[in-house]
């Protein structure tokens, strides 16, 4: 059986609440069959509305969404047959564990033997063997996730949409069940469709990774694609930590340009959207890109003034005045050696122009 | 191993010295609810405890005839008793007509056994030309019903200080000369009657009720803000309003010339000339208390149904039920406990309701209350009333106690 490349497809998808603002505009998206992908973004970005008209508690204000070749908007939501896991996990209150990973099945009027089979191996999926008999509110939110995780499995669906699951967990729970969830994703190979605001959970997760905006996707790749070439500013700000210049283009060639800041200086960098000359451009640098007294040679090499100094156990961070940039971070890792660094120190600072990327002014 | 003490830094056990420091705190705690606990001593329980008293107190015959009931106690209740009954008697009846005060003998007594009326009356007239001694013949040459030994009997039956005929009164039933409990005459058995229609009618005000309430409150719950502060305020504008006022206003919207009889008619469901009676009947009780208690079963519903998370009928539906199934499996199953607050808050206040049923009621639409407000103020049968008072109470008691037997009082939510 071969993979469906077009599981899930937005095609040219609109989402109005109001009939004044649209919140999804727009949207083309596809999603392959056994994919993790995760719509990123801030709130209000639309990627949860996009989740919701998947689970059918939305309908599109235009525009189709296929699900397996099949045009849904027109389904019920109990007639998808898509799991999901809620933002509060959920959970019926008045049921038992059993009761509620049951529900699914009884509903499909599964014959109990059956399900009970089923309930045993989902339960067991997220290592819950003998909290049938439990009720939700006797136990621990890491746990109440991961019966919501089991219960959205349990009746086998093709497809699993999450809608922040791990919103309420602790820090270190939360990335206990990031690994869980994606080994889960992993075993059974079940596409999952993940909404986080969590840029982190996100890099770690998925196979592919959507970047929602102002109701549109920015750039839909890969985690490493997305952190190492993002294809516009709002991207490079919102995943990870980002250095950026603001400046104008007076030279390009080849795989290389000029730019001159708004303080004078002219650096090096890398023309990805902003390729002509004259052109008005932010320029982003990832924090660990830079370094401090490049041994190899490099083609921007500035001085800076180390303005702040922030200690972060495993590494260091240094607050730069950098060729007008007052809030340039630098990483440095925290060997036993030292570096030296004082606040107030010149520093020599040297990133390569291929890190360096030119991208639409902000 | 032996328990050690545990001494705080000072020395002191950690136990005493724990207390000390929250002593203040309990103090201040109860002075807090002493005002409270005081008030509702002296407005709630003591009042119900003197109801509860009142309604078996049979004292006030014993203290007015004494000397009767001392001498009544060794009769066998089979010949005619013997002269000392008779003696104690007159001098009991003797001092009553000095005092002037045997007024209330003759109602207790009539009560007892009908006829003791004109006996006591004609007696009291006669009794101070009686001579000394021999008073039995006296008493049987003034009336021949003091020759007759049911009246005898009646009066040793009115002996007793504590007696709760006036609760087999309110049940429909009597003692007969015997003390045997007995159902009154068919014809005057009414309390049944009135104790089934006012049931009935609480009964199915809380059903109307609950059929309307649901439905609003779901409304109130899921809507936004913006409209259900509105829509709460209509629900709770009524119950603002003064309850006389709604009910009057229902006398005339529901009177035969009213709107909704013009609308009747107008319609063609009725002739112009047999309007049908909406008001002074059952009909007119089950529609104004329905409207009257209905803010008291939407506010329960209302307060669960908010805790409730909408997602949990997503997850229902998103899980393969259909909104019916995920209703009945899921949503209203939630909602159960202020179903049963709502229920129970509604039934009991339409059990004892009185001012509607009073006005719209008529006849045929009244309810117990309204018997027992016309012992209270017309009558003047105090201890009847307060034993249809107990027997309210008791009945909401247990109403209560099945309640929570089926469904759990810890389960009653009212917000």
């Amino acid at each position: 059986m071969s993979k469906n490349d077009r599981f899930v497809r937005f095609d040219n998808v609109d989402k109005s609440y109001d009939g004044k603002e649209l919140v999804v505009k727009g949207l083309n998206l596809d999603i392959a069959e056994g994919e993790f992908v995760t719509m990123l973004g801030p709130s209000g970005s639309g990627k949860t509305t996009c989740l919701m008209m998947l689970a059918g508690f939305e309908t599109p204000t235009n525009g189709q969404i296929y699900l397996d070749n099949n045009v849904i908007s027109n389904i019920p939501p109990h007639k998808r047959g898509i799991g999901m896991v809620f933002q509060n996990y959920a959970l019926f209150p008045h049921m038992t564990v059993y009761e509620n990973l049951a529900f699914p099945l009884r509903v499909r009027k599964i014959p109990k033997d059956e399900a009970d089979k089923k309930v045993d191996k989902a339960l067991s999926m997220v290592s819950l063997q003998g909290f049938e008999a439990r009720m939700p509110m006797q136990l621990s939110g890491g746990q109440q996730q991961r019966v919501a995780v089991a219960r959205s499995l349990v009746f086998d669906p093709q497809l699993v949409l999450m809608d922040e699951p791990l919103g309420a967990l602790d820090k270190n729970l939360r990335e206990s069940m990031q690994y869980e969830i994606k080994h889960i994703h992993e075993s059974i190979g079940v596409t999952v469709v993940y909404v986080t605001h969590d840029q982190t959970e996100a890099l770690t997760m998925s196979n592919r990774i959507a970047v929602f905006n102002d109701g549109k996707v920015q750039q839909l790749s890969s985690p490493d694609e997305l952190y190492e070439r993002p294809v516009n500013s709002f991207v490079a700000e919102f995943i990870g930590e980002n250095n950026t210049f603001g400046g104008e283009i007076i030279d390009v060639s080849g795989q290389k340009c000029k730019v001159k800041l708004n303080s004078g200086a002219e650096i090096f960098a890398n023309p990805i959207v902003a390729k002509s000359k004259g052109e008005k451009t932010t320029v982003s640098l990832r924090p660990e890109r830079a370094i401090i007294d490049p041994q190899t040679s490099m083609d921007n090499n500035h001085k800076g003034k180390i303005e702040e100094v922030i200690y972060h156990g495993d590494h260091t961070r240094l607050r730069v005045d950098l060729l007008g940039n007052k809030e340039f971070i630098l990483k440095i890792p925290n060997s036993s050696s030292g570096m030296g660094v004082k606040e107030g120190k010149e520093i020599n600072i040297g990133w390569n122009s291929t890190d360096c990327r030119a991208l639409d002014p902000k | 191993m032996s328990k050690e003490q545990i001494l705080s830094s000072d020395g002191i056990p950690l136990e005493q010295s724990l207390k000390k420091a929250e002593r203040k705190n309990k103090l201040k705690a109860v002075l807090l609810v002493a005002p409270l606990f005081l008030f509702i001593l002296i407005i709630y329980v003591f009042p119900i405890g003197d109801m509860l008293f009142r309604s078996v107190d049979d004292r006030m015959i014993t203290k007015m005839l004494p000397k009767t009931f001392i001498a009544i106690e060794n009769w066998d209740g089979q010949d005619l008793p013997d002269e000392p009954v008779y003696k104690g008697l007159y001098e009991d009846l003797k001092f009553l007509k000095e005092n002037k005060t045997y007024g209330k003998i003759i109602a207790r007594l009539n009560y007892e056994k009908s006829g003791f009326s004109s006996l006591i009356k004609k007696t009291v007239r006669k009794i101070s030309k009686f001579d000394e001694g021999n008073y039995k013949e006296q008493f049987i040459e003034v009336h021949k019903r003091w020759g007759q030994s049911e009246y005898l009997i009646a009066l040793k039956n009115a002996a007793p200080n504590w007696s709760y005929a006036k609760y087999l009164k309110g049940v429909d039933m009597k003692f007969d000369q015997d003390r045997n409990i007995v159902l009154v005459e068919e014809d005057r058995r009414i309390y049944k009657i009135l104790w089934m229609r006012t049931l009935n009618v609480a009964f199915w005000v809380t059903i109307f009720c609950f059929i309307l309430a649901y439905p609003i409150s779901h409304l109130l719950a899921t809507l936004p803000m913006k409209y259900s502060n509105l829509l709460m305020i209509c629900v709770l504008l009524p119950f603002w309003t003064s309850l006389l006022v709604r009910t009057s206003s229902w006398m005339v919207l529901l009177q035969q010339q009213g709107p909704i009889n013009d609308l009747i008619v107008w319609l063609g469901l009725a002739a112009d000339d047999s309007r049908p009676e909406l008001m002074y009947n059952v009909i007119g009780t089950f529609v104004a208390m329905t409207q009257i208690l209905l803010p008291f079963m939407v506010l329960p519903l209302y307060s669960v149904m908010k805790t409730i998370s909408p997602s949990l009928m997503r997850a229902g539906k998103s899980l393969g039920g259909t909104p019916l199934v995920s209703f009945l499996k899921i949503y209203f199953p939630l909602t159960i406990p202020g179903i049963g607050a709502g229920c129970l808050l509604v039934f009991i206040l339409a059990i004892g309701y009185y001012i509607t049923p009073a006005l719209v009621g008529g006849a045929s639409g009244s309810l117990i209350s309204n018997t027992i407000a016309y012992h209270m103020k017309s009558s003047l049968d105090w201890a009847f009333a307060s034993a249809l008072g107990t027997m309210l109470l008791v009945g909401v008691l247990a109403i209560y106690w099945v309640y929570n037997k089926l469904v759990g009082i810890d389960n009653i939510k009212l917000g």
